[in-house]
C-alpha cells in the first residue's frame, strides 16, 4: 500500500509536469492548427531567462518566473509577425520544416549565448527541500509544479469555456475571409492565442526545469514526449491533456519501479493502443 | 610503361622522404549537438597541446582537419572517417567519442595504412578492432573497478547498482559487481535504468526499499545527472547515509556548478580531475581554459585529446613523416611520460593507457566545487581488456 501511494504521489507530481509543458502545444495544434515543434525551444527560453534572472541577478523565483513569461512572449512576438504569419494554414508539412528550422537556429543561439552547460533556477527556500504528505516525503516544488498545473487548467478551461475567445479564434481558423467580414479582428486573435500558447510554453520550462534540465539541447531532447501527451490527448483538448499526462506519468513511473529493464516499453505501449482505439486522442474532436 | 610508372613511383616516395610536407589529423568528434560541450573539449585539448609545443613536430607543419559528428552514428562515422582518409588524405586519426562510432571506422584503418588515437570512447573491446588503434582516455572497466576496493575499505556490506542501460552502464556494472562480490560484498540488487529517464525518484524508491548501505550509480555526463542527485538528495536517501558512489562521469566539472550542494561529498573514482594537483597540469589547465574560453566548460575529454596529440607527435617523429601506421604504433607502444592527470603509459599488449585512477570527493573551495582528490590508486590497466 505504502509502494502504490508512494508510486501514485510520483506518477501525479511528474504527469502535472507534463501538462503544464505540453497544453500549449495542445492548443497551437488543436485550435490554431499550426504544428509548432519549435514549441520546446520555447519553453527552453523561459527556463534560461529564470535561470539567468535568479543565478546571476539573485532574483526571486517568483518574479522570474514571471519575468520568463513575459520575456518569451516579448521574443516570440516578432517571430510570429515574420515567421509564423506565413505558415497559418499552410500544408503541415510546411508547417514542421519551418518550426524544425526555427528549433535549429534556438539551439545553436542558445549554445553560442549561454554555452552548452547545464542550467538551473535557484528556487526559493520554501520550495527547496521536501514536504511529508502523510506516508512519504516528497519535493515541495514537485507539489507547486502540480499545484501550477491545476491552476493553468482551470484558469484555460475557463477560458474556452466561460469566453468567447475561443469562439473567434475557430473562426478565424476555420475561415479567415468570412471572420473578418463579421469584424473579427484574425490577426490579433491568432497573435493573442500564439502569445499564450507560448507563455504557456515558457512557465513550463520554468516550473518543470527541476525535472527537466535546462540545456540547448532541451529544444529537442523532449519534443517527441510532449507531441505524445498532445495526440494521446487529443489535440486542442484540455481535459484530454490533462487525462493523457495522468495516465503516461502513472504508466511510466510505475514502470521505471516495478520493471525499469524494460525502459519505455510500457509507455510507448499504452501509447500505441490509445491510439488504436481513439485515433483523434482521448477526447479530440473527429476531424 | 612499365619503367614509367616505377620512375613516377620511385619519385614519388623519394620527394614523400625528402620534403617537409604537413601532416595532416583528421578528428572526427561531437562538435555540434547534445554532446558539442565534449567536442569542445576534444579541440581545448588539440588548441592547449599546439599552444604549448608548437604546431610543428619533427620539421612538418600539423594541420588538423575535423569532423563533425553530433551523436553516436556508426555509419556516418565511416562515411566520415573515409572522406578523411580519401579526400583529406589524413596521416592519422584521432578524437572520436562514442564507441560505436570508433568501432564502425576501425575496419578502415589497416587498408588506409593510418593509425587512429581515441581521445575518448571508453568500452575495452575498441583496442581489438585493430591493431592500429590506441586509446589515451580511459575504459569504463578502469574507473569503475576501482570503487569496489573503496566501498569495502569503508566497511560497506550491501550494495544496489543503479546503472543507465546502454554499453558503458552495463560495464560499469559487470565492473563493480566483480570487484565488490570478490571482496566479500554483497549485491542486493541490480537496476538498469532506461537510456532517456527523467524522473528518477521511482528509482530512488528502490533503492530506498531494497536496505541497501550504499547505491553504486553509472550514469553517462550530462543532463541527466543533475536530475538523479536532485532525486537522491530529496528521497532522503543522502539524509539517511545511503552512500553514492560512482565513477566520475557523474561529477563532471561542468556539470559540478548545476549539481551544487546535492552533489557534496560523493565519491567518484576517476582518471581525471581538473582540480589535480601538479604543475604539469597547471600548465595544461591554463592553456586549455585560453582555448576552450569559459574555464569552467573544461572537462575530462580535453586530457585525452591533450595526450593523443603527444602520442601523435611521438608517432610522427618516430616515422619522420613517412605514412607507416605500423612503423607509428609499433613507437609508441611502450611509451611513457608525465601527463597532466600524473604519470602514464602506454601498454603493449593492447595499446591502451596504464594509469592513476583517484578517489575524489565533490567540494567546495573559494566558492568553487571541484573533484578534490583524496586517494590514488597507482598504474591501473584496463581489467575488462580480454586478449582477442
Amino acid at each position: 500500500m505504502q509502494t502504490i501511494l508512494s508510486i501514485g504521489a510520483d506518477a501525479l507530481a511528474y504527469g502535472m509536469v507534463l501538462f503544464v509543458i505540453s497544453i500549449g502545444l495542445s492548443l497551437t495544434m488543436g485550435l490554431m492548427k499550426v504544428v509548432n515543434l519549435a514549441h520546446g525551444a520555447f519553453a527552453m527560453i523561459g527556463g534560461y531567462i529564470a535561470s539567468y534572472l535568479t543565478q546571476q541577478m539573485g532574483l526571486h523565483f517568483g518574479f522570474a518566473m514571471l519575468a520568463a513569461v513575459l520575456g518569451t512572449v516579448l521574443i516570440a512576438i516578432p517571430l510570429e509577425r515574420l515567421l509564423y504569419r506565413r505558415i497559418y494554414g499552410a500544408p503541415e508539412l510546411t508547417q514542421v520544416l519551418m518550426t524544425i528550422g526555427i528549433t535549429f537556429a534556438i539551439i545553436g543561439i542558445a549554445n553560442f549565448l549561454m554555452g552548452p552547460t547545464l542550467k538551473t533556477i535557484a528556487l526559493p527556500p520554501e520550495l527547496q527541500g521536501p514536504v511529508d504528505i502523510g506516508f512519504r516525503t516528497i519535493a515541495a516544488h514537485k507539489l507547486f509544479a502540480a499545484a501550477v498545473g491545476i491552476v493553468v487548467a482551470g484558469a484555460l478551461w475557463f477560458l474556452i469555456e466561460r469566453t468567447p475567445f475561443v469562439v473567434r479564434l475557430r473562426a478565424s481558423v476555420d475561415d479567415a475571409a468570412m471572420a473578418g467580414a463579421l469584424g473579427v479582428r484574425t490577426r490579433m486573435v491568432y497573435a493573442v492565442s500564439f502569445a499564450v500558447a507560448i507563455g504557456l510554453a515558457a512557465l513550463g520550462g520554468v516550473v518543470g526545469a527541476q525535472l527537466l534540465p535546462i540545456e540547448p539541447y532541451y529544444a529537442l531532447r523532449y519534443m517527441v514526449t510532449f507531441l505524445v501527451v498532445v495526440s494521446v490527448g487529443g489535440a486542442g483538448s484540455i481535459p484530454g491533456a490533462l487525462i493523457a499526462c495522468l495516465l503516461l506519468g502513472a504508466v511510466e513511473t510505475t514502470g521505471r519501479y516495478l520493471m525499469p529493464e524494460f525502459g519505455e516499453f510500457f509507455f510507448y505501449l499504452a501509447v500505441i493502443a490509445i491510439v488504436c482505439i481513439f485515433p483523434n486522442g482521448l477526447l479530440g474532436r473527429a476531424k | 610503361m612499365k619503367k614509367l610508372v616505377l620512375a613516377s613511383l620511385a619519385l614519388g616516395l623519394m620527394s614523400g622522404a625528402a620534403l617537409a610536407e604537413t601532416i595532416k589529423i583528421g578528428v572526427v568528434g561531437p562538435f555540434s549537438g547534445p554532446a558539442a560541450l565534449q567536442g569542445r573539449n576534444f579541440q581545448a585539448g588539440i588548441d592547449a597541446w599546439l599552444a604549448m609545443n608548437g604546431s610543428t613536430v619533427a620539421g612538418h607543419d600539423i594541420e588538423i582537419v575535423y569532423r563533425d559528428l553530433p551523436a553516436a552514428d556508426p555509419a556516418q562515422s565511416a562515411a566520415l572517417t573515409q572522406d578523411l582518409v580519401v579526400g583529406e588524405g589524413v596521416h592519422y586519426l584521432a578524437g572520436y567519442y562514442y564507441t560505436p562510432d570508433a568501432m564502425a571506422a576501425a575496419p578502415i584503418l589497416e587498408e588506409a595504412n593510418v593509425p587512429m588515437v581515441i581521445f575518448n570512447a571508453a568500452t575495452s573491446a575498441i583496442v581489438n578492432a585493430s591493431p592500429y588503434v590506441v586509446r589515451t582516455s580511459f575504459t569504463t572497466w578502469q574507473t569503475s573497478t576501482p570503487m569496489a576496493t573503496v566501498a569495502r575499505e569503508r566497511g560497506i556490506d550491501k550494495v544496489i547498482t543503479v546503472v543507465t542501460d546502454y554499453g558503458p552502464g552495463v560495464d560499469s556494472e559487470n565492473a563493480f559487481v566483480a570487484g565488490f562480490t570478490g571482496a566479500g560484498g554483497n549485491i542486493v540488487e541490480s537496476i538498469r535504468m532506461p537510456m532517456n529517464t527523467n524522473d528518477f525518484s521511482p528509482i530512488m524508491q528502490r533503492v530506498k526499499d531494497s536496505g541497501a548501505e550504499a547505491v553504486f550509480a553509472f550514469l553517462p555526463a550530462g543532463p541527466a545527472t543533475l536530475g538523479f542527485m536532485q532525486a537522491y538528495v530529496e528521497n532522503g536517501l543522502k539524509d539517511a547515509g545511503v552512500t553514492l558512489l560512482a565513477p566520475g562521469d557523474l561529477t563532471q566539472e561542468p556539470d559540478l556548478a548545476a549539481l551544487g550542494d546535492n552533489a557534496l561529498g560523493v565519491l567518484t573514482t576517476f582518471h581525471y580531475a581538473v582540480s589535480h594537483d601538479s604543475p604539469e597540469n597547471q600548465a595544461f589547465v591554463a592553456a586549455a581554459s585560453k582555448a576552450i574560453g569559459n574555464p569552467a566548460d573544461l572537462s575530462f575529454p580535453a586530457v585525452g585529446a591533450f595526450d593523443g596529440m603527444y602520442v601523435i607527435s611521438k608517432m610522427i617523429e618516430a616515422t619522420g613523416g613517412n605514412q607507416d601506421a605500423k612503423a607509428a604504433v609499433e613507437a609508441v607502444k611502450g611509451l611513457a611520460w608525465t601527463s597532466p592527470r600524473g604519470p602514464v603509459s602506454i601498454n603493449p599488449e593492447n595499446r591502451h593507457l596504464t594509469q592513476n585512477i583517484y578517489l575524489r570527493e565533490v567540494a567546495k573551495v573559494d566558492g568553487h566545487y571541484i573533484n578534490q582528490e583524496i586517494q590514488t590508486f597507482e598504474n591501473q590497466g584496463d581489467p575488462g581488456w580480454k586478449a582477442p
